[in-house]
């Protein structure tokens, strides 16, 4: 039950936030390392999965290089490139998207945000990172294992991702990965359960849920989904490990195997994909349901405009969230299901267009006569919304059955998924640093670097997936080591590949001038002071920048408007802190 | 994936419930002021994070168990004998599921001395369970159903595996507390402790009913019974 009373003069009612007991680092080593701190864990979180995000970019550079240039590097074997393509997309998809959203900018703002001095389980927090960081080192281990690491598609569908024509399959690649992904799910659960249980209670006074920004409403969502969808691959990683190692047949239908009859027998290759994509596809809305908020944010911010439709965005989150569970099987479309679940699930997946593209409306009002600032987070911000808008579009055919049966499997869906869940997303990390680089180190990236990274990331982006489509409308498989002879794959296609492999090259680049960019900022940035953006979320208003350990000093902040009070009429600045007591507006009473 | 879907219902409806005290129709626009909270006493932190693990946790079983179902629909399915110490165990887990709740009951009333005493036998059914299951895991080696020799044996040695992994995890928890309670008196903490353990158990106790229907075909009957109720 929240109760909010207008009028300032009243007495503060006693604080419904008991003022945590912190803990306090006594070395350099609990505090830099072993912290439990969570602005120091985003911090490590955002660094490992910068790093290994790194792993996944150069593969995407060997992965284009034989699709452009097919044989000419000796390096690049069918083993190989299919190795490459696995580990690229798991990479991608958990230990850089979702660990960065939600373990990086989760850990970073949700406290700030919401004016808690820190997670509500700092211990369970710290040892969350460190489970992560396992998870990625033994998922790194995999490429030094005897036979490479697996290259069963980021799906692992089984039976071929633990048999012996598989990369991986019969040694150690699956086993690691599969246990990779239990240890990361296990290091998830306790930061989710911190971030869901500090949203819930470590709220400032003031803080009602419907005055929380839109970022905090997207983490908090994505992260209460992902706890609920990541026991489905927990469960089917335990039943592939026990499968290869144990001899069971969950999964594993009978199989011949180079002329030898397996042991397996009677197990359901189908059951794996249902577990598989019913965390797969609520995974998709893990990765953009964040930055779905944080790009709110940074719209209204840099438009200095409140954000239009509030409720309607918050209504939409949690709308996307809920139906996210009941898509799945449009991944499944080819797999002989009966048709009409595909009916079904059809008509799901096109009902969570419906959302979806209140929300996209929303951000393009918001914009509609605002006050737009070009900076790095706003353009990178529209480079999202157009991008989502194209990767939708391309998802509205995908989701017919009729129109996927014959487009599954090619490039064009490969080119839909990177539209948007690869750039779309990223393009939102990419402004949120640029965003909040300053209340992390103090100081403002440079500008210069920014522009060309930005260009250069989205013009190149497009150049590598819109020529995508129609490599895949002409029918070009996707997962295949090379075409060769093949009468229905023009000649031009080969051109585009060389084209796209070359575009890819050069945005890959482009991403080193952007670490560039963070390092050298890091020293030689302008310094930024508390508030660079004039933004009115709490965590513009700590006493100090960078916030040190507890944010706030000593005295939590109080809270007494929503997040998006920019350009009030009358007030004495175009935009009023959420912890600002002054009724900013001329009265409602006469606006209204 | 209908158990799965269910239980994913269920807490989507707890999440409806609770929103809709949330105030989402508000117009936050148009209030600026304070915001108070009128409730009393503010859930503690612990209890509501133990709350969302369990409904991990129950996403993790159903999930599960609706593998179950649809592996269950092959025709290489067998039948697994349910050896008799399972309903011993079960009653060990029931009576640690009763003893943590008079631990709780008696922390509440200050009693300090009871509590721990009863911590400690609630433990030691803890230990009791697990050895159970392990005897009985040794039983059905022995009697030659092994974990790869059929869909349902693997099943079995998974999911009760899985079910003693928490039991272990709800034991190391309860282990520390019950050698903290001996050796302080009992303050606000701990009592919240006991109470969250009590939780803990009768959640995994419901767990292990669920299994125990599951793998006594009860469960199957069930879920036949609803079908024909729909059909």
């Amino acid at each position: 039950m929240v109760d909010v009373r207008s009028g300032i003069g009243e007495a503060l009612p006693p604080p419904e936030v008991e003022d945590v007991e912190l803990y306090h680092p006594h070395s350099w080593w609990t505090r830099y390392v072993f912290s439990q701190d969570a602005k120091v864990i985003a911090i490590q979180y955002g660094t490992t999965a910068t790093a290994i995000g790194m792993v996944a970019l150069a593969l995407s550079w060997l992965i284009r290089l034989q699709l452009g240039f097919p044989g000419t590097f000796e390096l690049i074997d069918a083993d190989a490139y299919y190795q490459f393509i696995t580990m690229h997309g798991m990479i991608m998809v958990i230990y850089l998207l979702t660990a960065l959203f939600l373990g990086g900018f989760g850990n970073y703002l949700i406290p700030l945000m919401v004016g808690a001095r820190d997670m509500v389980f700092p211990y369970a927090n710290m040892l969350s990172y460190w489970i992560y960081l396992l998870a990625v080192l033994v998922l790194v281990a995999s490429f030094f294992a005897p036979g490479g690491p697996t290259g069963a598609g980021w799906t692992l569908y089984p039976p071929q991702a633990v048999l012996s024509g598989t990369p991986g399959g019969k040694d150690w690649g699956i086993i690691l990965m599969l246990s990779s992904l239990i240890i990361f799910i296990i290091g998830f659960t306790m930061g989710g359960l911190n971030y869901v249980v500090t949203v819930l209670q470590g709220r400032a006074r003031g803080m009602t849920l419907m005055r929380m920004p839109l970022t905090v409403w997207g983490i908090f969502t994505a992260t209460v989904m992902a706890l609920l969808a990541f026991p489905a691959l927990f469960v089917a990683c335990v039943m592939m490990l026990f499968d290869r190692l144990l001899g069971t047949s969950f999964f594993m239908p009978a199989i011949i195997e180079m002329g030898e009859q397996l042991q397996y027998g009677g197990g359901s290759p189908i059951l794996f994909q249902h577990l598989f994509w019913f965390f797969g596809h609520p995974e998709v809305y893990i990765v953009a349901l964040p930055a779905f908020g944080i790009v709110s944010d940074l719209i209204s911010t840099h438009a200095r405009k409140n954000i239009f439709g509030y409720r309607m965005m918050v209504w939409a989150i949690v709308i996307i969230g809920g139906l996210s569970f009941i898509v799945w099987a449009h991944h499944m479309y080819v797999s002989g299901m009966n048709p009409y679940f595909g009916f079904f699930f059809a008509t799901t997946t096109l009902i969570i267009a419906v959302p979806t593209a209140i929300k996209v409306y929303n951000w393009v009002l918001t914009l509609w006569r605002g006050n737009i600032h070009l900076t790095l987070p706003m353009l990178f911000a529209l480079a999202f919304i157009v991008t989502f808008v194209n990767g939708g579009l391309t998802g509205l055919f995908l989701g017919n059955v009729v129109v996927d049966v014959p487009l599954s499997d090619t490039m064009f869906v490969v080119a839909h998924f990177h539209m948007v869940m690869g750039v779309a997303p990223i393009m939102v990390i990419f402004g949120a640093i640029y965003h909040w680089y300053p209340k992390i180190t103090g100081r403002m990236l440079n500008e210069v670097l920014g522009h060309i990274h930005f260009w250069v990331t989205f013009i190149g982006a497009y150049a590598i997936f819109f020529p995508m489509h129609y490599v895949g409308l002409v029918g070009v498989p996707r997962r295949y080591y090379e075409l060769g002879e093949t009468t229905f794959v023009p000649e031009s296609v080969h051109d585009l590949n060389a084209f796209i492999t070359v575009a890819a090259l050069i945005v890959g680049a482009a991403q080193i001038v952007f670490l560039f960019n963070l390092a050298w900022s890091l020293r030689h940035g302008r310094e930024a002071g508390g508030n660079p953006w004039r933004a009115t979320t709490l965590e513009w208003q700590t006493p100090e920048t960078p916030p040190p350990h507890g944010n706030w000093g000593k005295e939590l902040p109080v809270v007494y408007r929503w997040a998006y009070d920019y350009s009030v009429p009358g007030a004495p600045e175009d935009f009023i802190p959420q912890n600002h007591p002054t009724p900013g507006r001329l009265s409602h009473e006469g606006a209204s | 994936m209908t158990i799965a879907t269910v239980f994913l219902a269920a807490v989507a409806a707890v999440i409806v419930w609770w929103l809709a005290h949330q105030q989402l129709l508000s117009k936050p626009w148009l209030e600026v002021g304070h915001a108070y909270d009128r409730r009393r006493e503010p859930m503690p932190p612990a209890k509501i994070g133990l709350a969302v693990f369990l409904a991990v946790v129950g996403s993790l079983f159903s999930l599960a168990i609706s593998a179950y179902f649809m592996r269950m629909a092959s025709s290489d399915w067998g039948q697994l004998p349910l050896p008799g110490l399972l309903w011993i165990n079960t009653g060990i887990l029931a009576l640690g599921s009763v003893a943590l709740h008079a631990a709780k009951l008696e922390s509440q009333r200050r009693h300090d001395e009871a509590t721990r005493t009863i911590l400690l036998a609630a433990l030691a059914t803890g230990l009791a369970f697990l050895t159970g299951q392990v005897l009985a895991w040794r039983a059905l080696t022995a009697a030659g159903y092994f974990l790869a020799g059929n869909p349902a044996n693997s099943f079995f040695y998974m999911l009760t595996g899985m079910h003693g992994l928490h039991i272990v995890g709800g034991l190391f928890a309860l282990g520390r507390l019950t050698a903290r309670a001996w050796s302080v008196p009992l303050d606000r903490r701990m009592r919240l402790s006991i109470e969250l353990c009590a939780i803990y158990w009768h959640f995994m106790l419901l767990v292990w009913l669920v299994l125990f229907g599951l793998f006594s075909g009860w469960a199957g009957n069930v879920v036949d019974f609803c079908r024909q109720l729909l059909t």
